[in-house]
This record gives structure tokens, sequence and C-alpha cells, in this order.
């Protein structure tokens, strides 16, 4: 077995076996707090097909997650209480919304493409604080969690196995598409956009289809962290969580398999500890990513691995 | 319509532009000159609203506050380029705009440490609080016409110091040859440093001023930045040209967005349908005018760079 199969067969047992082993100790919080990080680390999977594979530096990506979101309790909102809707809406509306943004915003390059993905998200954000029907800025409560045969979204350990399975699902997804020749077109962009069109391929098509993907599987994030949460505000699209994604992507190690689960982990991990440590943990988190990016260039991942 | 109310809004509207532009200036000429992407210039701004705040109420006058302010803006923007930001400079925008964001979750927390989360009232100087008739018959804060006059006067300080001295010279060659200066005698780092405390200056100025008009409360300097993003996408990221023309577009079309999009919308749809688009899309009002330059000119109005 080699390392990286190695790395997910530990990650997936441990995981595995972490409801069991908190219920014993009369830790139910710890169901909840992994949960939560791993439908983030959905997010991180997918922004890391576009950022680490496609060098496409998306400071928007959390416009998806509250698209999947808003979907869920939008449709529960109106009645709709079937989990497949709820689903198929949620990737359905991410992707369709990341084709508009994505056709607007690949045309340009570097810093335009930076804040032009930041300033669609922000649209997107005022417009949830806007509609006043759906909550505007306070949010609003989801009437009742996507209804699946089988696995009950309200019981908290059935819906830690749905975000464990749908995880390493995401990722072995991704991993797949990076090593087809879709995914080898794509990498061609990302590290010489003039040779890619030499062999005879457009980037911009590639990089498009590229993003689509990435924003409907991060809807997919959205509509499960709305049945975590069970209540969806503005404030999921907000900018500082689309730089906490990015964050979670660089600390792991861009353009890994591991990287964005090992980084989503490591970050909310440690804001958990700085704030059980004091209600100021930013004062302190702040400079430490400063620190990880002049002096931890290479991720976590990094570390597990030494070549690339 | 009621020609005397656009008329204010018009110079409400100006009033927020010049604001974008004391932002949007330091901004363009550190991405310019450094090329550096700086998401905590947001923090600059709040940073020098609360000194200002700080220094008036423990100086007693509104004048020594300002500068205060301003000055102590301009040691700490220099003070975090030599200890955080100097690093970055031959790094991608990546890892600058990761570098940046660290510094706002530090910023915008110490601030909330100093002086709590709530929101800090801050009045502008007694002898500017009167009204000034205008020419339509209504009446106009003098306070807002006083920071027109600034922003203005700072655009034109600003294309004199660029385009007529010395030193303008040097940032000028600096931006297009960097080791070429170096090579040539001038101490290019100390010229980096100086430019991005002059540019964290005028962000703290810009917050300052509009301290008196919106809230000073941590994360203020978050809601102000990502507009001046738009101004200077607008207006073509280097360009302190692009920044002042992109900062007005912006300012007076949000502005008037906000004051006459739902009553204008009234009159095309139903009343309760325009009363809830009318809010949303005047909040999004300029980052489709964005799109829409975009569309037309990718490195925006006056851009030379993709």
């Amino acid at each position: 077995m080699n390392r990286k199969t190695l790395f997910w067969v530990v990650a997936a047992a441990l995981l595995v076996l972490l409801p069991p082993l908190v219920l014993a100790l009369k830790q139910p919080y710890y169901i909840d707090l992994v949960r939560r990080i791993m439908i983030l680390a959905i997010a991180a999977i997918s922004l890391n097909l576009i950022l680490g594979y496609g060098g496409l530096v998306s400071f928007g990506h959390a416009a998806y997650i509250g698209i999947g979101a808003y979907a869920v309790g939008i449709l529960a909102f109106y009645g709709v209480g079937s989990g497949w809707a709820h689903f198929a809406m949620a990737i359905g509306a991410s992707a369709l919304v990341a084709l508009a943004i994505g056709a607007v915003s690949i045309r340009t390059s570097g810093i335009y493409f930076i804040m032009i993905t930041l300033a669609f998200t922000q649209m997107l954000y005022y417009l949830g604080i806007s509609i006043a029907e759906f909550g505007g800025d306070d949010g609003m409560r989801i009437k009742a969690r996507s209804r699946f045969p089988l696995v009950d979204l309200g019981d908290p350990v059935a819906a830690y196995y749905a975000a464990l399975v749908l995880m390493l699902l995401s990722a072995l997804l991704v991993s797949r598409i990076v090593n087809s020749r879709f995914g080898l077109a794509l990498r061609a962009c990302k590290s010489n956009d003039a040779r890619a069109r030499a062999i005879g391929f457009s980037p911009y098509p590639v990089r498009l289809i590229a993003f689509v993907i990435s924003g409907a599987l991060c809807g997919l994030s959205g509509a499960l962290y709305a049945n975590h949460t069970n209540y969806i505000t503005p404030s999921l699209m907000s900018w500082l969580q689309s730089g906490e994604l990015m964050f979670m992507v660089i600390l792991g190690g861009m353009g890994t398999a591991a990287g964005p689960v090992l980084g989503t982990f490591a970050l909310l991990l440690a804001e958990e500890v700085l704030k059980g440590f004091t209600q100021y943990w930013q004062v302190i988190l702040g400079p430490l990513l400063v620190l990880s990016v002049i002096f931890f260039r290479r991720g976590l991942a990094g570390m597990f691995s030494r070549h690339e | 319509m009621n020609w005397a109310l656009v008329f204010e809004q018009l110079l409400n509207g100006l009033q927020y532009g010049v604001t974008l532009f004391l932002m949007a200036a330091g901004l363009t000429l550190v991405f310019g000159i450094m090329n550096l992407v700086n998401l905590a210039h947001g923090s600059l701004y709040m940073v020098g609203a609360y000194l200002a705040v700080a220094a008036t109420q423990w100086t007693g006058s509104y004048v020594a506050g300002l500068f205060l302010g301003i000055g102590g803006t301009l040691v700490i923007g220099m003070l975090v380029e030599v200890v955080a930001l100097r690093t970055l400079y031959e790094r991608d925008h990546l890892d600058q705009v990761l570098a940046t964001f660290g510094l706002i979750l530090f910023f915008n927390e110490l601030v909330a440490i100093l002086w709590g989360r709530a929101a800090l009232f801050a009045s502008g100087p007694s002898w500017l609080a009167g009204h000034v008739d205008l020419f339509t018959g209504s009446r106009y804060p003098l306070y807002r016409l006083v920071i027109i006059g600034v922003g203005l006067a700072v655009a034109i300080a600003l294309w004199y110091v660029v385009a007529r001295t010395r030193l303008g010279m040097l940032i000028r060659a600096g931006a297009s040859n960097r080791t070429m200066v170096a090579a040539l005698g001038t101490n290019i780092r100390l010229l980096y440093t100086v430019v991005f405390g002059f540019g964290a200056a005028l962000a703290g100025l810009a917050g300052i001023l509009a301290g008196p008009i919106y809230n000073v409360q941590p994360g203020m300097g978050e809601l102000i930045l990502i507009q001046v993003f738009v101004v200077i996408v607008i207006g073509g990221i280097g360009s302190i040209r692009g920044a002042l023309v992109g900062a007005i577009i912006v300012g007076v079309v949000d502005t008037l967005g906000r004051a006459f999009l739902k009553p204008l919308l009234g009159t095309l749809i139903s009343l309760p349908a325009a009363e809830s688009a009318g809010p949303a899309l005047a909040s999004m009002l300029i980052y489709l005018l964005m799109a829409v330059v975009l569309a037309v000119k990718p490195a925006g109005i006056f851009g030379s760079r993709a």
C-alpha cells in the first residue's frame, strides 16, 4: 500500500470510529464539530479543483455554499420536503450560477480574477441581505430538513456518516477528474497557457467546465451545511468565509488530494482551541495565518510526501 | 421628480466618491508600484478612524485628532510594511491575499479589544456643523462639502507629486524597473516603505473623514474595501486617474441607485414588488456596472495590462 492510500484508509478509519468513542465518553459535541468540519472540507475539496489544479484563484467560493444552503431553505419554505429535490436544486443552481460568474470572470486573469469573483459573491451576499421574505440580514430557520429514505439527517450520528461518505466520495471524484484527460488539460492550462494553446486546445472552456463542476460540488456542501445548522444566513456567503476556504486549501497543500481535508481540519480545530482560550481568538489566528503564508509554503500535505 | 433632491443626492454621491478615491489611490499605487495586493488597506481606514476619535477625546481638539490620526496611520502602515508585507513582494498574488487576510483578522480583533465591539460615536468639528444654502433652494451640510473639497485637493496634490517632483519620478521609475533604480543608487526598500506609508495615511484620512458620517466599528474597513476593489477594477488597476474616475462613477451610481431606484421601479412595476426589488437591485448595481465595464474593456477604463 502506498503512502497516499494509507493516509485515506487511516483517516477514514479514525473518522468512522469517532462517534461511538465520543458517545461512550459522553461528549456528543465533537460529533457536531467534526461533522461541520467534514461538510466544509467538501467545499475546500471543490475549491482545490480550480485553485490547486486549475490555478484559478477564486475569492468568492462561499457563494456556492450560500446558494446550496438557500436552495434547501427556499424549497423547504415552499413546503417541498424531498431530499432529492433539495440536493438536485442545490447542485443545479450552484452550477448555473458558477456558469454565469465563470463565463465573465474567466475572461480575465490574475488580480482581476481575484477581485471579480470576490465582487460577484459580494453581490449575492447583498441579495441575500435584501430579500426580506427569506429572512434578510437575520437569516431564516429551515422549516424541515431534507427527507431521504433510510437516512435521517436530523439524527446527529446518521448525518455525521452521511457527511463522511460524501466527503470521501468528493475527494475521490476530484482525484478521478484531475487524473482524467480533462484533468490533464486543466493542469496544462495552469502551468503554461501558451503551450496549451499550441498543443491545440483552448483554455477557456476547460477552465469554465472545471469552474462549474467546482461550484456544483460546493453547492452540495452548502445543502449539507443547511441541514447541519438548520438555519441559513447571508453570512454563509460573506467574504470572510471565502477567505477561510482559501486558507483551508493552502494550509493543507493545494493541488494535492489530501490537502483540503487536512487543511480544513487543521484550521477549524485551531480555531476551536483558540476559542476555548480567549474570545479574542482572531487576534492570535491572524498572525498565525500570516506566518504560515510566509514560512510554511508547501502545506501540511507537503510534509507527508517528498515530491509534489 | 424633484430636481433639487437629485442635485443633493449627486453631491452625496460625489462625497462618497471622493472618500472611495482616497482609499483607491493608496491601493492602486501600492499595486502599481510594488505589485502587492493589500486586503488590509481597509484595516488602515479603520485604524485611522479609531485613532482620530481617541486622539480627539484625549486632546480635546479636532484638528489635533485629525493630524494624530493621519500620523498614527502612517506609522502603523510603515510598521506593517517592514514587519510583514516586505517579504511578500516577490510572492504571487495568492500569498499576498492570504497574508493580508490574516492581518485583517488581527486588526479587527485588536480594535475590538481596545475599544469594544460596539460602534463609537465620532463627531465632526463644531465649526463645520452648519449648512450651506444651495442655489436650488435646499440646504446642504457643510461637512460633506468640505470632504468633497479635501478629496479633490488630495487628487490634485497626488497628481503633482507623482508627475512633477523628484520623489514622483523615483516612484514611477521604481514601478517600471526596480533593479535599475536600485543600481542607480536609490534605496528602493526605503522608497517602498515610504510609498506604503503614504497610501496608509490616505486610507487613514478617508477613515477619519468618513467617521462622523458612517459608523466607527470593527469591520468598517471591509465594507468599503470591496467597493474600492470595484473602483480600481473599473478604473484600471495601477492608474491614479482611473481611481479618480472610477471612484466618482461608483460613488454617484451607488448613491443615486439607493435613493431613486425604488421610486423609479415603482412607476414601472407594482409598488410591493418595487419595495423588495429596489433595495436588492440598488446594492447590486455597482457590481453589475463592473461586469459591464469588464465585458467591454477587460483591463478597466484606464488600464494598460489585463
